[in-house]
Protein backbone atom coordinates (compact mmCIF):
# COMPACT_ATOMS: atom_id res chain seq x y z
CA UNK A 1 0.00 0.00 0.00
CA UNK A 2 2.36 2.28 0.70
CA UNK A 3 4.64 2.01 -2.29
CA UNK A 4 1.65 1.87 -4.05
CA UNK A 5 1.22 5.42 -2.30
CA UNK A 6 4.47 6.87 -3.52
CA UNK A 7 4.57 5.29 -6.63
CA UNK A 8 1.06 7.70 -7.43
CA UNK A 9 2.53 10.76 -5.52
CA UNK A 10 6.07 11.01 -7.68
CA UNK A 11 3.94 10.29 -10.87
CA UNK A 12 1.64 13.50 -9.23
CA UNK A 13 4.57 15.60 -8.71
CA UNK A 14 6.40 14.72 -12.10
CA UNK A 15 3.45 15.28 -14.01
CA UNK A 16 3.19 18.76 -11.73
CA UNK A 17 6.77 19.77 -12.52
CA UNK A 18 6.48 19.21 -16.63
CA UNK A 19 3.30 21.20 -16.45
CA UNK A 20 5.67 24.10 -14.61
CA UNK A 21 8.53 23.58 -16.62
CA UNK A 22 6.61 23.89 -19.53
CA UNK A 23 4.83 27.15 -18.75
CA UNK A 24 7.88 28.83 -17.90
CA UNK A 25 9.56 27.64 -21.34
CA UNK A 26 6.85 27.77 -23.61
CA UNK A 27 5.87 31.08 -25.71
CA UNK A 28 2.74 30.22 -27.37
CA UNK A 29 -0.04 30.76 -25.12
CA UNK A 30 -2.36 27.93 -26.25
CA UNK A 31 0.80 25.49 -25.36
CA UNK A 32 1.21 27.45 -22.35
CA UNK A 33 -2.57 26.99 -20.95
CA UNK A 34 -1.79 23.15 -21.70
CA UNK A 35 1.47 23.27 -19.28
CA UNK A 36 -0.82 24.53 -16.61
CA UNK A 37 -3.79 22.07 -16.90
CA UNK A 38 -0.92 19.26 -16.99
CA UNK A 39 0.10 20.83 -13.73
CA UNK A 40 -3.71 20.78 -12.48
CA UNK A 41 -3.76 16.81 -13.57
CA UNK A 42 -0.39 16.16 -11.40
CA UNK A 43 -2.46 18.05 -8.41
CA UNK A 44 -5.60 15.68 -8.90
CA UNK A 45 -3.84 12.58 -8.91
CA UNK A 46 -2.21 13.70 -5.66
CA UNK A 47 -5.69 14.69 -4.35
CA UNK A 48 -6.73 11.15 -5.07
CA UNK A 49 -3.61 9.39 -3.66
CA UNK A 50 -4.07 11.27 -0.34
CA UNK A 51 -7.91 11.06 -0.30
CA UNK A 52 -7.37 7.04 -0.61
CA UNK A 53 -4.50 6.70 2.50
CA UNK A 54 -6.10 9.38 4.37
CA UNK A 55 -10.00 7.44 4.04
CA UNK A 56 -11.57 10.27 3.53
CA UNK A 57 -13.40 12.19 1.08
CA UNK A 58 -12.35 15.62 0.90
CA UNK A 59 -9.72 15.41 -1.55
CA UNK A 60 -12.29 13.59 -4.38
CA UNK A 61 -14.25 16.43 -4.04
CA UNK A 62 -11.38 19.16 -4.27
CA UNK A 63 -10.49 17.14 -7.48
CA UNK A 64 -14.79 17.32 -8.54
CA UNK A 65 -14.21 21.11 -7.97
CA UNK A 66 -10.62 21.56 -9.64
CA UNK A 67 -12.40 19.93 -13.49
CA UNK A 68 -15.09 22.61 -12.63
CA UNK A 69 -12.69 25.70 -12.48
CA UNK A 70 -10.48 24.32 -15.10
CA UNK A 71 -13.39 23.73 -17.42
CA UNK A 72 -14.43 27.63 -16.94
CA UNK A 73 -10.59 28.48 -17.17
CA UNK A 74 -10.36 26.96 -20.34
CA UNK A 75 -13.64 29.26 -21.42
CA UNK A 76 -12.47 32.16 -20.30
CA UNK A 77 -8.89 31.38 -21.63
CA UNK A 78 -9.73 30.57 -25.41
CA UNK A 79 -11.82 33.91 -25.00
CA UNK A 80 -8.96 36.21 -24.49
CA UNK A 81 -6.31 34.18 -26.98
CA UNK A 82 -9.12 34.63 -29.98
CA UNK A 83 -9.82 38.10 -28.94
CA UNK A 84 -5.80 38.98 -28.70
CA UNK A 85 -5.22 36.57 -31.88
CA UNK A 86 -7.73 38.80 -34.22
CA UNK A 87 -6.05 42.03 -32.61
CA UNK A 88 -2.48 41.10 -33.01
CA UNK A 89 -2.57 37.87 -35.64
CA UNK A 90 -0.62 35.95 -33.34
CA UNK A 91 -0.41 34.17 -29.90
CA UNK A 92 3.23 33.86 -29.17
CA UNK A 93 3.80 35.36 -25.78
CA UNK A 94 7.16 37.08 -27.07
CA UNK A 95 5.26 39.86 -29.71
CA UNK A 96 2.93 41.50 -26.70
CA UNK A 97 5.36 44.00 -25.25
CA UNK A 98 2.56 46.80 -25.55
CA UNK A 99 2.81 46.76 -21.48
CA UNK A 100 6.39 46.22 -19.96
CA UNK A 101 6.09 42.51 -19.28
CA UNK B 1 -17.64 3.84 6.47
CA UNK B 2 -17.57 7.32 6.08
CA UNK B 3 -20.54 9.00 7.98
CA UNK B 4 -22.92 11.16 5.80
CA UNK B 5 -24.58 13.61 7.71
CA UNK B 6 -26.24 16.54 5.51
CA UNK B 7 -25.61 19.93 6.75
CA UNK B 8 -28.71 22.33 7.70
CA UNK B 9 -29.58 25.07 5.01
CA UNK B 10 -28.64 28.02 7.10
CA UNK B 11 -29.74 30.39 3.96
CA UNK B 12 -28.92 33.27 7.01
CA UNK B 13 -24.92 33.05 7.12
CA UNK B 14 -24.68 33.79 3.51
CA UNK B 15 -27.84 36.19 2.92
CA UNK B 16 -25.35 38.62 1.74
CA UNK B 17 -23.52 36.69 -0.60
CA UNK B 18 -26.80 35.39 -1.78
CA UNK B 19 -28.04 38.54 -2.36
CA UNK B 20 -24.99 39.91 -4.72
CA UNK B 21 -24.91 36.50 -6.86
CA UNK B 22 -29.41 36.67 -7.33
CA UNK B 23 -28.35 40.43 -8.39
CA UNK B 24 -25.89 39.64 -10.71
CA UNK B 25 -28.22 36.90 -12.24
CA UNK B 26 -31.01 39.27 -12.43
CA UNK B 27 -28.81 41.81 -14.37
CA UNK B 28 -27.98 39.63 -16.46
CA UNK B 29 -31.36 38.30 -17.35
CA UNK B 30 -32.45 42.13 -17.95
CA UNK B 31 -29.62 42.83 -20.12
CA UNK B 32 -31.38 40.52 -22.30
CA UNK B 33 -34.73 41.36 -22.69
CA UNK B 34 -34.11 44.78 -21.80
CA UNK B 35 -33.82 47.22 -24.68
CA UNK B 36 -32.46 50.78 -25.29
CA UNK B 37 -33.09 52.80 -21.75
CA UNK B 38 -33.80 49.51 -19.91
CA UNK B 39 -30.22 49.30 -20.41
CA UNK B 40 -29.16 52.67 -18.44
CA UNK B 41 -30.90 51.02 -15.14
CA UNK B 42 -28.56 48.08 -14.97
CA UNK B 43 -26.05 49.81 -12.74
CA UNK B 44 -28.98 51.61 -10.76
CA UNK B 45 -29.51 47.49 -10.50
CA UNK B 46 -26.20 46.55 -9.53
CA UNK B 47 -26.18 49.15 -6.99
CA UNK B 48 -29.68 48.52 -5.46
CA UNK B 49 -28.02 44.96 -5.17
CA UNK B 50 -25.17 45.96 -3.24
CA UNK B 51 -27.16 47.68 -1.11
CA UNK B 52 -29.49 45.32 -0.04
CA UNK B 53 -26.66 43.15 0.43
CA UNK B 54 -24.71 45.36 2.51
CA UNK B 55 -28.00 46.37 5.14
CA UNK B 56 -28.37 42.05 5.55
CA UNK B 57 -25.10 42.36 6.34
CA UNK B 58 -25.25 45.28 8.74
CA UNK B 59 -28.44 43.21 10.53
CA UNK B 60 -26.08 39.77 11.10
CA UNK B 61 -22.84 41.91 12.88
CA UNK B 62 -22.13 40.08 15.54
CA UNK B 63 -23.17 36.54 14.70
CA UNK B 64 -20.38 33.88 15.10
CA UNK B 65 -21.24 30.58 13.55
CA UNK B 66 -19.69 28.22 11.45
CA UNK B 67 -22.38 26.90 8.68
CA UNK B 68 -22.50 24.04 5.63
CA UNK B 69 -20.97 21.83 8.03
CA UNK B 70 -17.52 23.91 8.46
CA UNK B 71 -17.31 25.53 5.02
CA UNK B 72 -18.40 28.69 6.06
CA UNK B 73 -17.72 30.89 9.01
CA UNK B 74 -19.95 33.60 9.24
CA UNK B 75 -17.94 35.35 11.79
CA UNK B 76 -16.42 38.83 12.51
CA UNK B 77 -13.39 38.22 10.44
CA UNK B 78 -15.37 37.55 7.65
CA UNK B 79 -18.33 40.24 8.47
CA UNK B 80 -15.42 42.87 7.79
CA UNK B 81 -14.18 41.68 5.01
CA UNK B 82 -17.67 41.19 3.22
CA UNK B 83 -18.42 44.71 4.27
CA UNK B 84 -14.70 46.02 2.50
CA UNK B 85 -16.07 44.11 -0.73
CA UNK B 86 -19.53 45.43 -0.58
CA UNK B 87 -18.04 49.25 -0.52
CA UNK B 88 -15.47 48.17 -2.94
CA UNK B 89 -18.49 46.95 -5.25
CA UNK B 90 -20.86 49.91 -4.46
CA UNK B 91 -18.24 52.92 -5.38
CA UNK B 92 -16.97 51.25 -8.07
CA UNK B 93 -20.44 50.33 -9.59
CA UNK B 94 -21.30 54.24 -8.97
CA UNK B 95 -18.01 55.30 -10.87
CA UNK B 96 -18.62 53.12 -13.29
CA UNK B 97 -21.42 54.81 -14.78
CA UNK B 98 -19.54 57.81 -15.55
CA UNK B 99 -17.04 55.46 -17.03
CA UNK B 100 -19.56 53.95 -19.55
CA UNK B 101 -19.05 57.61 -21.45
CA UNK B 102 -15.68 57.58 -22.07
CA UNK B 103 -14.89 53.74 -22.63
CA UNK B 104 -18.11 52.53 -24.23
CA UNK B 105 -17.05 48.97 -24.75
CA UNK B 106 -17.86 48.44 -21.41
CA UNK B 107 -21.80 49.26 -21.39
CA UNK B 108 -22.92 45.95 -20.87
CA UNK B 109 -24.51 44.29 -18.14
CA UNK B 110 -21.76 41.45 -18.10
CA UNK B 111 -19.97 44.29 -16.57
CA UNK B 112 -21.90 44.27 -13.73
CA UNK B 113 -23.09 40.99 -13.45
CA UNK B 114 -18.96 40.30 -13.26
CA UNK B 115 -18.62 42.81 -11.15
CA UNK B 116 -20.93 41.23 -8.88
CA UNK B 117 -19.70 37.87 -8.93
CA UNK B 118 -16.00 38.61 -8.33
CA UNK B 119 -17.14 40.16 -4.86
CA UNK B 120 -19.78 37.02 -4.26
CA UNK B 121 -16.54 35.43 -4.46
CA UNK B 122 -14.21 37.72 -2.52
CA UNK B 123 -16.65 38.07 0.16
CA UNK B 124 -16.50 33.51 0.41
CA UNK B 125 -12.92 34.43 0.17
CA UNK B 126 -13.24 36.21 3.67
CA UNK B 127 -15.79 33.54 5.11
CA UNK B 128 -14.16 30.36 4.18
CA UNK B 129 -13.49 27.63 6.90
CA UNK B 130 -12.29 25.47 4.30
CA UNK B 131 -9.49 25.01 1.46
CA UNK B 132 -12.08 23.41 -0.64
CA UNK B 133 -13.86 26.43 -0.29
CA UNK B 134 -11.13 28.96 -0.51
CA UNK B 135 -10.10 27.31 -3.71
CA UNK B 136 -13.41 27.77 -5.72
CA UNK B 137 -14.36 31.51 -3.93
CA UNK B 138 -10.75 32.16 -5.21
CA UNK B 139 -11.31 31.27 -8.50
CA UNK B 140 -15.26 32.71 -8.87
CA UNK B 141 -13.31 35.61 -8.24
CA UNK B 142 -9.87 35.64 -10.46
CA UNK B 143 -11.88 34.38 -13.74
CA UNK B 144 -14.68 36.90 -13.47
CA UNK B 145 -11.44 39.56 -12.89
CA UNK B 146 -9.91 38.34 -15.99
CA UNK B 147 -12.60 38.74 -18.12
CA UNK B 148 -13.17 42.23 -16.49
CA UNK B 149 -9.44 43.26 -17.21
CA UNK B 150 -9.73 42.33 -20.94
CA UNK B 151 -13.51 44.32 -21.14
CA UNK B 152 -12.19 46.81 -23.27
CA UNK B 153 -11.76 44.92 -26.46
CA UNK B 154 -10.90 47.60 -28.39
CA UNK B 155 -7.80 48.12 -27.10
CA UNK B 156 -4.91 45.89 -27.30
CA UNK B 157 -3.41 46.90 -23.94
CA UNK B 158 -6.72 45.66 -22.26
CA UNK B 159 -6.65 42.42 -23.50
CA UNK B 160 -2.90 41.90 -22.86
CA UNK B 161 -3.76 42.34 -19.29
CA UNK B 162 -6.26 40.14 -19.04
CA UNK B 163 -3.81 37.34 -20.79
CA UNK B 164 -0.97 38.00 -18.60
CA UNK B 165 -3.04 37.80 -15.65
CA UNK B 166 -4.79 34.90 -16.88
CA UNK B 167 -1.97 32.60 -17.56
CA UNK B 168 0.02 33.74 -14.55
CA UNK B 169 -3.07 33.82 -12.50
CA UNK B 170 -3.62 29.92 -13.94
CA UNK B 171 -0.38 29.15 -13.29
CA UNK B 172 -0.70 30.90 -9.38
CA UNK B 173 -3.67 28.67 -8.50
CA UNK B 174 -1.85 25.48 -9.44
CA UNK B 175 0.90 25.82 -6.95
CA UNK B 176 -1.83 26.97 -4.42
CA UNK B 177 -3.43 23.87 -4.73
CA UNK B 178 -0.42 21.92 -4.99
CA UNK B 179 -0.11 23.35 -1.36
CA UNK B 180 -3.46 22.31 -0.43
CA UNK B 181 -2.98 18.94 -1.81
CA UNK B 182 0.70 18.43 0.35
CA UNK B 183 -0.71 19.70 3.31
CA UNK B 184 -4.08 17.46 2.94
CA UNK B 185 -1.80 14.98 2.87
CA UNK B 186 -0.16 15.29 6.04
CA UNK B 187 -2.90 15.97 7.67
CA UNK B 188 -5.91 14.13 6.34
CA UNK B 189 -8.49 16.89 6.48
CA UNK B 190 -8.62 20.40 4.54
CA UNK B 191 -10.91 22.22 6.91
CA UNK B 192 -9.03 25.01 8.66
CA UNK B 193 -10.20 24.65 11.54
CA UNK B 194 -9.31 20.82 12.09
CA UNK B 195 -6.02 21.37 10.37
CA UNK B 196 -4.85 23.98 13.30
CA UNK B 197 -6.08 21.31 16.01
CA UNK B 198 -4.18 18.47 14.03
CA UNK B 199 -0.90 20.08 14.41
CA UNK B 200 -1.46 21.04 17.85
CA UNK B 201 -2.15 17.61 19.06
CA UNK B 202 0.30 16.43 16.72
CA UNK B 203 3.46 18.65 17.28
CA UNK B 204 6.07 15.96 15.37
CA UNK B 205 4.55 16.43 12.52
CA UNK B 206 4.94 20.39 12.14
CA UNK B 207 8.37 20.17 10.43
CA UNK B 208 7.34 17.19 7.97
CA UNK B 209 8.75 18.08 4.29
CA UNK B 210 5.09 18.24 3.45
CA UNK B 211 3.61 20.51 5.71
CA UNK B 212 6.50 22.75 5.41
CA UNK B 213 6.39 22.52 1.03
CA UNK B 214 2.60 22.57 1.47
CA UNK B 215 3.39 25.73 3.31
CA UNK B 216 5.69 27.51 1.27
CA UNK B 217 3.65 26.69 -2.35
CA UNK B 218 0.62 27.89 -0.50
CA UNK B 219 3.09 30.86 0.05
CA UNK B 220 3.44 30.93 -3.44
CA UNK B 221 0.08 31.32 -4.00
CA UNK B 222 -1.28 33.59 -2.03
CA UNK B 223 1.64 35.68 -2.68
CA UNK B 224 0.89 36.13 -6.03
CA UNK B 225 -2.49 37.33 -5.29
CA UNK B 226 -1.40 39.81 -2.86
CA UNK B 227 1.53 41.15 -5.09
CA UNK B 228 3.91 40.24 -2.51
CA UNK B 229 7.67 40.33 -3.73
CA UNK B 230 8.81 38.23 -5.65
CA UNK B 231 5.31 37.88 -7.16
CA UNK B 232 4.45 40.95 -7.77
CA UNK B 233 6.08 41.06 -11.28
CA UNK B 234 2.33 41.33 -12.88
CA UNK B 235 0.77 44.06 -10.73
CA UNK B 236 2.02 47.05 -13.02
CA UNK B 237 1.34 45.29 -16.28
CA UNK B 238 -2.30 44.12 -15.16
CA UNK B 239 -3.19 47.71 -13.05
CA UNK B 240 -2.14 49.36 -16.65
CA UNK B 241 -4.05 47.81 -19.14
CA UNK B 242 -6.90 46.92 -17.62
CA UNK B 243 -9.92 49.67 -17.36
CA UNK B 244 -9.35 52.03 -14.77
CA UNK B 245 -12.32 51.78 -12.52
CA UNK B 246 -11.81 47.72 -12.45
CA UNK B 247 -8.10 48.30 -11.98
CA UNK B 248 -9.16 50.01 -8.56
CA UNK B 249 -11.49 47.61 -7.97
CA UNK B 250 -8.49 44.63 -8.44
CA UNK B 251 -6.36 46.93 -6.27
CA UNK B 252 -8.56 46.83 -3.45
CA UNK B 253 -11.38 43.83 -3.35
CA UNK B 254 -8.82 40.93 -4.66
CA UNK B 255 -6.02 42.62 -1.94
CA UNK B 256 -8.74 42.61 0.78
CA UNK B 257 -9.93 38.83 -0.42
CA UNK B 258 -6.41 37.54 -0.92
CA UNK B 259 -5.16 38.91 2.44
CA UNK B 260 -8.11 37.56 4.35
CA UNK B 261 -7.41 34.12 3.10
CA UNK B 262 -4.04 34.07 3.99
CA UNK B 263 -5.06 35.34 7.61
CA UNK B 264 -7.02 32.67 7.95
CA UNK B 265 -4.91 29.62 6.93
CA UNK B 266 -2.04 31.14 8.28
CA UNK B 267 -3.47 32.08 12.12
CA UNK B 268 -6.06 29.57 12.10
CA UNK B 269 -4.32 26.71 10.09
CA UNK B 270 -1.29 26.96 10.59
CA UNK B 271 -1.01 28.92 14.23
CA UNK B 272 1.30 26.35 15.57
CA UNK B 273 3.70 26.71 12.88
CA UNK B 274 4.24 30.13 13.46
CA UNK B 275 7.45 30.71 14.71
CA UNK B 276 8.31 29.17 10.90
CA UNK B 277 6.50 31.05 8.95
CA UNK B 278 7.49 34.58 10.29
CA UNK B 279 10.97 34.59 9.35
CA UNK B 280 10.29 34.60 5.81
CA UNK B 281 7.81 36.58 6.21
CA UNK B 282 9.49 39.39 7.66
CA UNK B 283 12.02 39.07 4.77
CA UNK B 284 8.64 39.12 2.45
CA UNK B 285 7.55 42.16 4.05
CA UNK B 286 10.49 44.44 4.19
CA UNK B 287 11.35 43.80 0.18
CA UNK B 288 7.81 43.93 -0.91
CA UNK B 289 7.24 47.42 0.50
CA UNK B 290 11.15 48.76 -0.30
CA UNK B 291 10.83 46.97 -4.24
CA UNK B 292 7.34 48.74 -4.62
CA UNK B 293 8.68 52.30 -3.16
CA UNK B 294 11.68 52.62 -5.35
CA UNK B 295 9.95 51.68 -8.42
CA UNK B 296 7.14 53.61 -7.96
CA UNK B 297 9.56 57.07 -8.23
CA UNK B 298 10.76 56.13 -11.70
CA UNK B 299 7.02 55.71 -13.48
CA UNK B 300 5.47 57.92 -16.17
CA UNK B 301 2.21 56.06 -16.19
CA UNK B 302 0.24 57.12 -13.28
CA UNK B 303 -1.52 53.58 -13.18
CA UNK B 304 1.83 51.99 -12.94
CA UNK B 305 2.51 54.26 -10.26
CA UNK B 306 -0.20 53.51 -8.50
CA UNK B 307 0.54 49.66 -8.93
CA UNK B 308 3.94 49.66 -7.54
CA UNK B 309 2.80 52.12 -4.74
CA UNK B 310 -0.14 48.99 -3.89
CA UNK B 311 2.89 46.66 -3.93
CA UNK B 312 4.33 48.81 -1.24
CA UNK B 313 0.88 48.63 0.61
CA UNK B 314 0.77 45.11 0.66
CA UNK B 315 4.36 45.33 2.21
CA UNK B 316 2.63 47.55 4.97
CA UNK B 317 0.10 44.99 5.41
CA UNK B 318 2.51 42.43 5.26
CA UNK B 319 4.14 44.24 8.86
CA UNK B 320 1.14 43.75 10.85
CA UNK B 321 0.62 39.93 9.18
CA UNK B 322 4.24 39.28 10.34
CA UNK B 323 3.57 40.99 13.94
CA UNK B 324 0.56 38.87 13.93
CA UNK B 325 -1.10 39.83 17.74
CA UNK B 326 -4.45 40.54 17.57
CA UNK B 327 -4.04 44.79 17.54
CA UNK B 328 -1.80 43.90 14.20
CA UNK B 329 -4.44 41.99 12.43
CA UNK B 330 -7.09 44.63 13.38
CA UNK B 331 -4.66 47.10 12.54
CA UNK B 332 -4.30 45.58 9.08
CA UNK B 333 -8.49 45.10 8.57
CA UNK B 334 -8.24 48.95 9.40
CA UNK B 335 -5.76 49.69 6.54
CA UNK B 336 -7.49 47.23 4.39
CA UNK B 337 -10.40 49.27 4.63
CA UNK B 338 -8.70 52.65 4.62
CA UNK B 339 -6.62 51.86 1.80
CA UNK B 340 -9.39 50.75 -0.36
CA UNK B 341 -11.31 54.10 -0.08
CA UNK B 342 -8.32 55.94 -1.06
CA UNK B 343 -7.49 53.77 -3.64
CA UNK B 344 -10.66 52.97 -5.39
CA UNK B 345 -11.15 56.99 -5.04
CA UNK B 346 -7.98 57.68 -7.02
CA UNK B 347 -8.37 55.37 -9.51
CA UNK B 348 -12.09 56.88 -10.07
CA UNK B 349 -10.39 60.32 -10.66
CA UNK B 350 -7.46 58.53 -13.20
CA UNK B 351 -11.12 57.43 -15.03
CA UNK B 352 -12.65 60.79 -15.40
CA UNK B 353 -9.36 61.59 -17.04
CA UNK B 354 -10.89 61.16 -20.33
CA UNK B 355 -12.83 61.72 -23.62
CA UNK B 356 -14.47 59.66 -26.20
CA UNK B 357 -12.69 56.26 -25.43
CA UNK B 358 -9.25 57.88 -24.44
CA UNK B 359 -8.12 58.28 -21.69
CA UNK B 360 -5.19 60.50 -20.42
CA UNK B 361 -3.17 58.50 -17.86
CA UNK B 362 0.38 59.94 -18.20
CA UNK B 363 1.44 61.68 -15.09
CA UNK B 364 2.35 64.57 -17.28
CA UNK B 365 -1.21 64.70 -18.60
CA UNK B 366 -2.12 65.80 -14.59
CA UNK B 367 -0.32 68.97 -14.84
CA UNK B 368 -1.88 71.83 -14.20
CA UNK B 369 -5.62 69.44 -13.60
CA UNK B 370 -5.41 70.89 -9.88
CA UNK B 371 -6.58 74.56 -11.32
CA UNK B 372 -8.40 73.10 -14.13
CA UNK B 373 -10.25 70.90 -12.77
CA UNK B 374 -10.74 71.91 -8.97
CA UNK B 375 -13.32 69.05 -7.67
CA UNK B 376 -11.24 66.49 -9.27
CA UNK B 377 -7.89 67.88 -7.92
CA UNK B 378 -9.09 68.05 -4.61
CA UNK B 379 -10.35 64.83 -4.28
CA UNK B 380 -7.21 63.49 -5.48
CA UNK B 381 -5.14 65.29 -2.93
CA UNK B 382 -7.35 63.74 -0.24
CA UNK B 383 -6.73 59.91 -1.68
CA UNK B 384 -2.65 60.76 -2.34
CA UNK B 385 -3.03 62.37 0.93
CA UNK B 386 -4.28 59.23 2.58
CA UNK B 387 -2.47 56.72 0.49
CA UNK B 388 1.12 58.58 1.26
CA UNK B 389 0.04 58.63 5.21
CA UNK B 390 -0.52 62.00 6.15
CA UNK B 391 -3.04 63.03 8.63
CA UNK B 392 -5.29 63.97 8.93
CA UNK B 393 -6.45 61.13 6.29
CA UNK B 394 -6.92 57.57 6.79
CA UNK B 395 -4.26 55.98 6.22
CA UNK B 396 -2.05 57.46 8.53
CA UNK B 397 -4.38 55.76 11.55
CA UNK B 398 -3.59 52.83 9.49
CA UNK B 399 0.26 53.08 9.56
CA UNK B 400 0.06 54.30 12.85
CA UNK B 401 -1.95 51.12 14.15
CA UNK B 402 0.57 48.57 12.18
CA UNK B 403 3.57 50.24 13.24
CA UNK B 404 2.98 50.97 16.54
CA UNK B 405 1.99 47.65 17.13
CA UNK B 406 5.36 46.38 15.40
CA UNK B 407 7.01 48.08 18.34
CA UNK B 408 5.45 47.35 20.81
CA UNK B 409 5.72 43.57 19.93
CA UNK B 410 9.16 44.03 19.25
CA UNK B 411 9.54 43.87 15.69
CA UNK B 412 11.42 47.44 15.69
CA UNK B 413 13.33 47.08 12.87
CA UNK B 414 10.28 46.45 10.79
CA UNK B 415 8.98 49.32 11.89
CA UNK B 416 11.83 51.59 11.16
CA UNK B 417 12.05 50.28 7.67
CA UNK B 418 8.32 50.60 7.45
CA UNK B 419 8.35 54.48 8.56
CA UNK B 420 11.63 54.80 5.99
CA UNK B 421 9.80 53.23 3.24
CA UNK B 422 6.59 55.84 3.86
CA UNK B 423 8.91 58.81 3.65
CA UNK B 424 10.38 57.51 0.63
CA UNK B 425 7.11 57.09 -0.70
CA UNK B 426 5.96 60.80 -0.39
CA UNK B 427 8.15 61.76 -3.23
CA UNK B 428 6.15 60.41 -5.64
CA UNK B 429 3.31 60.90 -3.80
CA UNK B 430 3.37 64.16 -3.53
CA UNK B 431 5.04 64.62 -7.31
CA UNK B 432 1.54 64.24 -8.40
CA UNK B 433 -0.04 67.03 -5.79
CA UNK B 434 3.23 69.15 -7.04
CA UNK B 435 2.03 68.57 -10.76
CA UNK B 436 -1.20 69.14 -10.15
CA UNK B 437 -0.94 72.34 -8.96
CA UNK B 438 2.62 73.96 -9.34
CA UNK B 439 2.98 73.14 -12.74
CA UNK B 440 1.80 74.29 -16.22
CA UNK B 441 0.46 71.77 -18.39
CA UNK B 442 2.15 70.28 -21.25
CA UNK B 443 -0.39 69.60 -23.67
CA UNK B 444 -4.09 70.68 -23.59
CA UNK B 445 -6.67 68.21 -22.69
CA UNK B 446 -9.86 68.16 -22.34
CA UNK B 447 -12.17 65.83 -20.49
CA UNK B 448 -15.63 65.19 -19.83
CA UNK B 449 -17.27 66.90 -16.97
CA UNK B 450 -17.87 63.99 -14.15
CA UNK B 451 -21.40 62.98 -13.95
CA UNK B 452 -23.48 62.86 -10.96
CA UNK B 453 -22.77 59.71 -9.61
CA UNK B 454 -18.93 59.82 -9.79
CA UNK B 455 -19.11 63.13 -8.25
CA UNK B 456 -21.19 61.03 -5.68
CA UNK B 457 -18.51 58.17 -5.87
CA UNK B 458 -15.64 60.53 -5.46
CA UNK B 459 -17.28 62.37 -2.61
CA UNK B 460 -18.39 59.42 -0.45
CA UNK B 461 -14.81 58.07 -0.44
CA UNK B 462 -13.15 61.38 0.29
CA UNK B 463 -15.63 61.63 3.68
CA UNK B 464 -14.61 57.96 4.49
CA UNK B 465 -10.80 58.76 4.22
CA UNK B 466 -11.58 62.20 6.34
CA UNK B 467 -13.93 60.49 8.86
CA UNK B 468 -11.45 57.71 9.23
CA UNK B 469 -8.29 59.33 9.30
CA UNK B 470 -9.98 62.24 12.24
CA UNK B 471 -12.47 59.68 14.36
CA UNK B 472 -10.89 56.32 13.12
CA UNK B 473 -12.76 54.80 16.70
CA UNK B 474 -15.95 53.28 15.76
CA UNK B 475 -14.09 51.47 12.44
CA UNK B 476 -11.46 50.86 14.85
CA UNK B 477 -13.57 49.20 17.40
CA UNK B 478 -15.47 47.37 14.81
CA UNK B 479 -12.23 45.66 13.53
CA UNK B 480 -10.94 45.26 16.87
CA UNK B 481 -14.10 43.61 17.50
CA UNK B 482 -13.93 41.29 14.38
CA UNK B 483 -10.64 40.08 14.54
CA UNK B 484 -11.29 38.92 18.11
CA UNK B 485 -14.29 36.50 16.82
CA UNK B 486 -11.76 34.70 14.03
CA UNK B 487 -13.06 31.22 14.51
Amino acid sequence: MVDNQSIYLTFAVILFVIGAAGAICRRNAIVVFMCIEIMLAGVSIAFVTFSRANHSLDGIFMVLFVMAVAAAEAAVGLAIFLLMYRKQGSIDLDKFNLLKW
Amino acid sequence: MLDFVVPALNLKAILPQLILALTALTVLLVDVFAKGKGKTSLGALSLAGVVAALITLMLSRGSHESAYAGMLMADGFGFFITLIVCIVTFLTILASINYERICPDIKAGEFYCLMLFAAFGMSFMGNAGNLIMIFVALETMSISIYVLAGFKTSDAKSIESALKYFLLGAFASGFLLFGFALVYGAAGTLDIVKLGAFFTANPDSLHHPMVLGGMALMTVGFGFKVAMFPFHMWTPDVYEGAPTVVTGFMATGVKAAAFAALVRVFFVGFAPLQADWTTIMWVAALLTMTIGNLVAISQTNIKRMLAYSSIAHAGYLLVGFVVGTELARSGMLFYLLAYAFANIGAFAVISAMGKDGEEYTELNDFSGAGFKYPFLGLMMSIFIFSMAGIPPAAGFMGKFFIFSEAIKSGYIWLAIFGVINSVISLYYYLGVIVRMYFKEPEREITIMAPAGTMIAALSIAAFAVLQMGIFPSYIWDLARESVKMIM
